[in-house]
């Protein structure tokens, strides 16, 4: 008889990995798999797979466990996914996939990501079949920037044919998988293992290539690349325009994230690259990135931890799963607080962060009511790091190197919704580049679209755009 | 890529090497510079091109061993590679097309200077540049900056070569004896630009700065290097590093450059590789 409650995901004890960064959610063993895989209905017309932005076929995956056919499941998945580890671990599925599940009613939907991250790691420890590398179609196809949207397009039109190379700026692909999801929710290993699977599709890439600065995009149409996919992300941080935001130990998410993923600052001096390790951090923003960030500060030694957001509770932009982990670990939260002011001490550092008390208003453009400061409720909180995860916009460094390649007044490239395609012909842009900063998931259901839409463009009768 | 084909002590903390990229080099202008990581575990470090040969596919790059990642650097021998270079990034700088430039350089900074010198001289605009250094010993690139200078003042702390005192006190007699020009390049350590605005500012004289604050990424990405200029924050890696001298909040970007003063003592001191000293 199928078990009627959701099994639980194993997790390391809050107390105990709010000071180390080992992953937090530890993955199904075998026996919760085939306990939770034995719960799906098998919808005739599944409404999951509706709500998958990159169409996983889940029952057909599901089945596959529950008569403990690993390895097929793990390839019914990536016939659509090429990033499967990294989806289970960091998809929003209670919005997607398990949002539409008939399980729903009763309060407890499959588990769908745990599931999928159970499929792709166990192909990580039984050793992953070497793909097959399609014969080649001889048509050049480039992709800027090698995070989920890129790595999504790329591994799909290499699936079809195309010769790709992935144009990174950074020293390592990954994109955001690298630099802004730390180990403890998505492990860098996770993530290589991933990016070692488009390469063996037969994608090369190329790092330490500033699309706009090192080559442009018109070089590349001379290179004889006959399509362009930009999915260079949303690179650019959010400052509030406070002051005192310049003073030393205020850093931007971006910042702050990067030098902990990417750079391994948490591991000086055995790694190079410092970070400030403040007594007490004060996160400004309710995103998953200020979750992100507030967790980290925790996990580099810090007494107290806490999240300033000028709404309530119920308008938080972050999953309610990484709340709930912070809480856990100790995350404090001031609601209905916004900051005025970052003080300093004489020496330029931060000591103290001056904010205001809010109330809920009327609804702005949102639709969430708007927050509106109560005169004369000013306070000062004790803190020597300040961290600003306000969100990011894209970086103009293409559009502005690009002729013809129209943004909006914020910086997103304007694209088709449907097929990526840009006002330049023969350039494609998806992901953040295009939405601002959103999902890992949403960014690869564009790669997906555009390179559907590049494959149709450059096999079809007439290259119309 | 990114081996490196020439390496020549300047001075004993200063180095020059040149390194293979076809990339950057075809690409490279006056004024960019480019980010690079010499080991794996180690960091992203910027520095600006002091010059470029589109021919031969080369940079030039001139540093000073000051911290862990450039005495790392340091060590690299001809024919070892870089492990990771990324550029030409940030802006180009903007240059007259006539008229009369001084350039200032400080230390090091003659380096990032040559190659607008170079460019400027080309144009023929009249280039009259003043280098300087704590003593003779230090003084870098002066034969390249002859060579592309219509006028050279030396300049030394100690007096031990040139005119004794700093290359804004040569300035301030330069202009005061006369000198007419448009404007001013300045680079170096920041208490040597900044002096160098205070010495102009009085005489409304359009003084340029190449900013070298503390980077990451060096694309836009993380905000490291922001500075206020104008009243306005701006990330240098973007959006300069050149900028008007006179709207550069100095005090802000002198802290914001020791951020990290204590850590990199620890980083040179852990790592054993025979730095800080």
């Amino acid at each position: 008889m199928p078990v009627k409650q959701r099994t639980p995901m194993p997790m390391q004890d809050p107390a105990e990995r709010a000071r180390n960064f080992s992953q937090v959610a530890m993955g199904y063993t075998e026996e919760m798999a085939l306990a939770e895989a034995a719960r799906c209905l098998q919808c005739k017309n599944p409404q999951c797979v509706v709500g998958c932005p990159v169409s996983v076929q889940i029952p057909k995956f599901i089945g596959l466990i529950k008569d403990k056919k690993y390895r097929e499941a793990i390839d019914v998945i990536k016939q659509t996914n090429s990033l499967p580890a990294v989806c289970g671990r960091v998809c929003p599925q209670e919005h997607q996939c398990e949002s539409k599940c008939v399980l729903l009613r009763t309060g407890q939907p499959i588990a769908i990501g745990r599931l999928e991250r159970f499929a792709a790691d166990w192909e990580a420890k039984n050793g992953a079949a070497t793909p097959e590398k399609p014969a080649s179609n001889g048509k050049k196809v480039a992709v800027v920037g090698a995070g989920p949207s890129g790595l999504t397009a790329a591994g799909d039109l290499a699936k079809l044919g195309y010769e790709v190379t992935i144009f990174e700026s950074l020293h390592e692909p990954g994109g955001v998988l690298i630099y802004g999801i730390p180990e403890f929710r998505l492990p860098k290993e996770v993530v290589r293992r991933e990016v070692e699977y488009v390469r063996a599709l037969g994608v090369k890439i190329e790092t330490d290539v500033v699309v706009g600065r090192t080559i442009t995009i018109e070089d590349l149409f001379d290179d004889g690349f006959e399509a362009v996919y930009v999915a260079s992300g949303a690179g650019l941080p959010m400052f509030m325009r406070i002051p005192g935001e310049n003073l030393n130990g205020v850093y931007s998410a971006n910042e702050w994230l990067t030098r902990i993923n990417l750079m391994k600052a948490y591991l000086f001096p055995e790694w190079d690259t410092p970070i400030k390790r403040g007594k007490r951090v004060v996160v400004v923003g309710a995103g998953n990135v200020a979750m992100d960030a507030v967790r980290c500060a925790l996990r580099l030694g810090a007494e107290e931890a806490s999240i300033v957001y000028r709404r309530s509770r119920a308008e938080m932009p972050a999953r309610a799963e990484e709340v709930e982990n912070a809480e856990e670990e100790g995350v404090k939260f001031h609601f209905l607080t916004n900051p005025v002011e970052v003080i300093g001490d004489e020496k330029g550092w931060v000591k103290g962060l001056k904010c205001v008390k809010m109330e809920l208003g009327e609804p702005d453009q949102s639709g969430r009511r708007r927050p509106v400061p109560i005169p004369g409720s000013e306070f000062v909180m004790d803190c020597d790091i300040v961290i600003m995860a306000l969100g990011t916009s894209p970086n103009p460094i293409i559009s502005q190197t690009t002729p013809g390649l129209k943004a909006q007044s914020w910086g997103g490239l304007i694209a088709d919704e449907k097929t990526g395609r840009t006002t330049r012909e023969r350039v494609w842009a998806g992901g953040d580049a295009v939405t601002g900063s959103a999902t890992v998931i949403l960014a690869m259901g564009a790669g997906k679209a555009a390179a559907k839409d590049i494959h149709e463009f450059l096999s079809g009768p007439q290259n119309k755009w | 890529m990114n081996e490196i084909l020439v390496k020549k002590n300047l001075t004993p903390v200063t180095k020059l090497i040149v390194v293979k990229n076809p990339f950057v080099a075809a690409k490279a202008q006056p004024g960019q510079f480019v980010i690079l990581r010499v080991r794996e575990n180690g960091e992203r470090i910027p520095l600006t091109i002091a010059d470029y040969d589109r021919e031969k596919d080369t940079i030039t790059l001139v540093f000073q061993e000051v911290g862990l990642s450039t005495i790392l650097l340091g060590k690299l021998e001809v024919g070892d590679s870089i492990l990771n270079l990324v550029g030409p990034l940030g802006v180009p700088a903007e240059l007259p097309e006539s008229g009369t430039v001084v350039a200032v350089g400080g230390g090091v900074g003659v380096a990032p200077i040559l190659p607008k010198c170079k460019e400027l001289y080309k144009r023929g605009v009249k280039v009259i540049s003043i280098i300087g250094a704590r003593s003779k010993d230090l003084i870098i690139l002066e034969d390249e900056m002859r060579a592309c200078s219509h006028e050279v003042h030396i300049c030394t702390d100690d007096g031990s070569r040139g005119f004794k005192g700093f290359v804004s006190d040569k300035l301030k007699e330069l202009i005061d004896g006369g000198l007419k020009c448009d404007e001013v390049i300045a680079v170096g350590p920041i208490p040597m630009m900044r002096a160098t605005c205070e010495t102009t500012r009085p005489y409304g004289l359009k003084t340029w700065v190449s900013m070298n604050p503390i980077m990451v990424d060096g694309t836009g990405m993380c905000g490291a290097c922001r500075i206020t200029v104008g009243g306005k924050t701006r990330f240098v890696c973007v959006e300069g590093p050149m900028f008007d001298g006179h709207e550069v909040d100095w005090a802000e970007a002198w802290l914001r450059a020791g951020t990290y003063r204590a850590e990199e003592k620890v980083a040179v001191e852990s790592c054993q590789c025979g730095g800080g000293k």
